[in-house]
């Protein structure tokens, strides 16, 4: 039986469930415990887990993360929560230095199965430092996995997948989605990581995009649909590795791509679908591929320079038009 | 110029024999290692970044009798001295300095990086103070667990004025977790001596700042470093939580292959080899007659012959194949890498 749930229990409920299957679980993270998350993703876990397996910690990021990466080497199989991944950049160290590269280094003596996880992106009037999408960051370097979801019924089935994987995980979520509902099944379910999900079917142009700008992307397509025009849209939900198959396949399809991508334009994750598209779908191409970032500036206070930094409908309609020589 | 410490610890024999040999042993056999793998850099077979451990061994002597195999240890990239004391084989510490795929590690990590799950060794870090908070995660693993075992989490002093320092020990000491810190303080952190890098050059002080038990220690011979391992590893098995030590020492090289130390004046490393903890430990067991003349030298030809037997291996082990490029980067066997 589904339940519309919000986006922080979905999340809650697939940490609490691999801590009751598994003992080597835990999470560990500033706020996490006694006052229920800063975003009360892990409400209740105190109570049901107590202090050995929720734990709070000082505002340390590089120190936690650095005690997880070395727990996760020694057998357990940590849960390390940012309150924003703007914070993780103190933890960068510890998770490009050293748990990316224990499993290479050691040439495979040691693993570090451990989930970082926390929000990414803007978040309304944050401002510079409080707004970035690392997704990109992270997923440039090799050995790590990077999900990037705010969907509750994929975050709690990748996630739970995240966290008895053997890899270790950036798990990216949102601040400004955690109420946000959707149909998660009251059985247990997993989703693997690396696979895209095609949300919505069409034919005359795909829009690939992940995380809350989802929700833009389907907006845009719902609205060309007014307009006769059909739009197929594809959640990336892993970005690395990333599901290539199900956007060339899109692409073969529609001959056309919009790319929506929070990140900034330079070497984002919107290059490296520019890039794979082009590769493997050269041929197929109708019009150049068109992408849709974030302004590539700091993200600044006032909420008119917010809405003129963001992607939006306006600018994937404007820029489905280009792709479909529309005027 | 950095402190010599003053000449004290014991001067009779206060081991037994076993000991006193199983220390004088290792401590050559790391010596030994250390010059053939700065003759092995002059031939051009050891390459990339590589620190000897030349004039800290008694360190890692007085490690092997203080600690227990079950417990972990995580030490920094001047790492070849720790890791054979730990028990990895000086056949599978040189072949990895050689790059081969019989080294302890395949030829993956060099000279920094060596692992071995089976003597508990977490490597091997190249990052300068970023194996403290790994070392106080590996000790909550054991906490988590209910084991009786410690982390032994070894830096130099130019990691000690690393931040990441300041949030581990704060954890560890809160959480009383069972790790054992230590600075191996040979006055350098490459070329700025530790009076240039702090206003606190005495470095166990930094350690009161967080209430943990925090002690300097005599490097330069094994006893004095036994002694005061075992004194902390009792309090850390006790449950008291962390213990830090500042284990004064001095590296007679520079800081790599590549510096030849002229921030240092000769008389200072000259005082240090007057203390040299080789040939000190030789001259105790010859003066108090623990041993022979004769079975100190059967030793010195053992691990003649050993490092010699060492540097064979590593010269005839094969390279790694190149698709060995693709393996060991995830734990799942069908990665698909973008190639």
């Amino acid at each position: 039986m589904a339940r519309e749930i919000a986006l922080r229990d979905a999340l809650r409920e697939a940490m609490s469930e691999e801590m009751r299957r598994d003992d080597s679980v835990f999470l560990m993270g500033e706020e996490v415990a006694e006052y229920n998350g800063a975003y009360k993703v892990s409400k209740g876990m105190l109570d049901e887990f107590g202090e050995r397996r929720v734990i709070d910690t000082p505002i340390a990021e590089l120190g936690f993360a650095g005690i997880g990466v070395g727990a996760a080497m020694n057998g357990l199989r940590p849960i390390i929560e940012f309150m924003t991944w703007n914070f993780a950049v103190l933890a960068f160290d510890q998770i490009v230095n050293n748990a990316a590269k224990t499993l290479s280094q050691s040439a495979g003596e040691f693993n570090c199965p451990i989930v970082f996880r926390g929000p990414s992106g803007a978040a309304g009037q944050l401002a510079q430092q409080h707004s970035q999408t690392f997704e990109s960051w992270l997923a440039n370097c090799p050995g790590l996995k990077v999900v990037s979801t705010s969907d509750p019924y994929d975050a709690k089935g990748l996630l739970k997948t995240a966290i008895r994987d053997d890899d270790p995980i950036c798990f990216m979520e949102s601040e400004i989605m955690y109420g946000y509902t959707g149909e998660v099944p009251e059985e247990e379910y997993l989703i693997p990581i690396g696979k895209a999900r095609v949300r919505r079917e069409g034919t005359d142009v795909t829009l690939v995009s992940y995380n809350k700008m989802i929700l833009v992307a389907e907006q845009a397509a719902e609205e060309l649909a007014k307009e006769g025009i059909s739009a197929e849209v594809i959640d990336l939900r892993t970005i690395r590795p990333m599901d290539h198959k199900t956007i060339v396949d899109s692409v073969k399809k529609t001959n056309r791509i919009v790319v929506i991508d929070e990140s900034w334009p330079f070497a984002g994750v919107s290059s490296e679908i520019t890039y794979v598209v082009q590769k493997q779908a050269f041929d197929y191409l109708d019009a150049p591929v068109i992408r849709v970032n974030a302004a590539d500036t700091s993200l600044p206070y006032a909420g008119t320079l917010v809405d003129a930094y963001m992607p939006n409908v306006k600018h994937v309609l404007d820029a489905v038009k280009q792709v479909m020589y529309v005027r | 110029m950095t402190k010599n410490p003053a000449k004290k610890g014991a001067k009779k024999a206060a081991y037994s024999k076993k000991t006193y040999l199983k220390w004088y042993e290792m401590m050559l056999r790391i010596r030994r290692f250390e010059e053939r793998t700065l003759m092995a850099y002059g031939q051009q077979k050891v390459r990339g970044f590589c620190h000897v451990y030349i004039g800290q061994e008694a360190i890692a002597a007085g490690l092997i009798t203080a600690i227990k195999p079950e417990d972990a240890i995580v030490t920094a990239y001047r790492q070849h001295g720790i890791a054979i004391s730990r028990g990895i084989s000086t056949k599978e510490a040189m072949a990895e300095l050689f790059g081969k795929s019989g080294g302890i590690v395949k030829g993956k990590g060099g000279s920094m990086h060596f692992f071995s799950k089976e003597k508990r060794f977490f490597g091997g870090n190249g990052i300068v103070g970023a194996q403290i908070p790994i070392g106080t995660g590996i000790a909550f693993a054991e906490k988590y667990r209910g084991t009786k075992n410690l982390c032994v989490t070894m830096f130099g002093d130019g990691a000690a004025r690393q931040g990441a320092l300041y949030e581990s020990f704060n954890m560890a000491m809160t959480w009383k977790l069972p790790v054992l810190y230590i600075v191996e303080n040979n006055g350098y952190a490459m070329g700025t001596s530790v009076e240039r890098t702090s206003n606190v050059s005495d470095m166990y002080k930094i350690g009161h700042a967080f209430d943990m038990p925090s002690e300097p220690v005599d490097g330069m011979n094994p006893e004095s470093v036994h002694e005061a391992l075992e004194k902390a590893a009792k309090h850390i098995r006790a449950g008291k939580g962390p213990y830090y030590l500042e284990i004064k020492t001095y590296r007679y090289k520079g800081h790599s292959v590549s510096d030849p130390a002229k921030y240092r004046t000769k008389t200072e490393l000259e005082s240090y080899k007057d203390r040299d903890p080789v040939k000190e430990t030789e001259k105790k067991i010859i003066d108090n007659k623990i041993a022979t003349k004769k079975e100190i030298d059967a030793i010195k030809a053992a691990i003649k012959l050993e490092i010699d037997e060492a540097v064979a291996f590593a010269e005839s082990s094969p390279y790694p194949d190149p698709s060995e490029l693709y393996t060991d980067n995830y734990m799942q066997k069908d990665y698909p890498f973008l190639t």
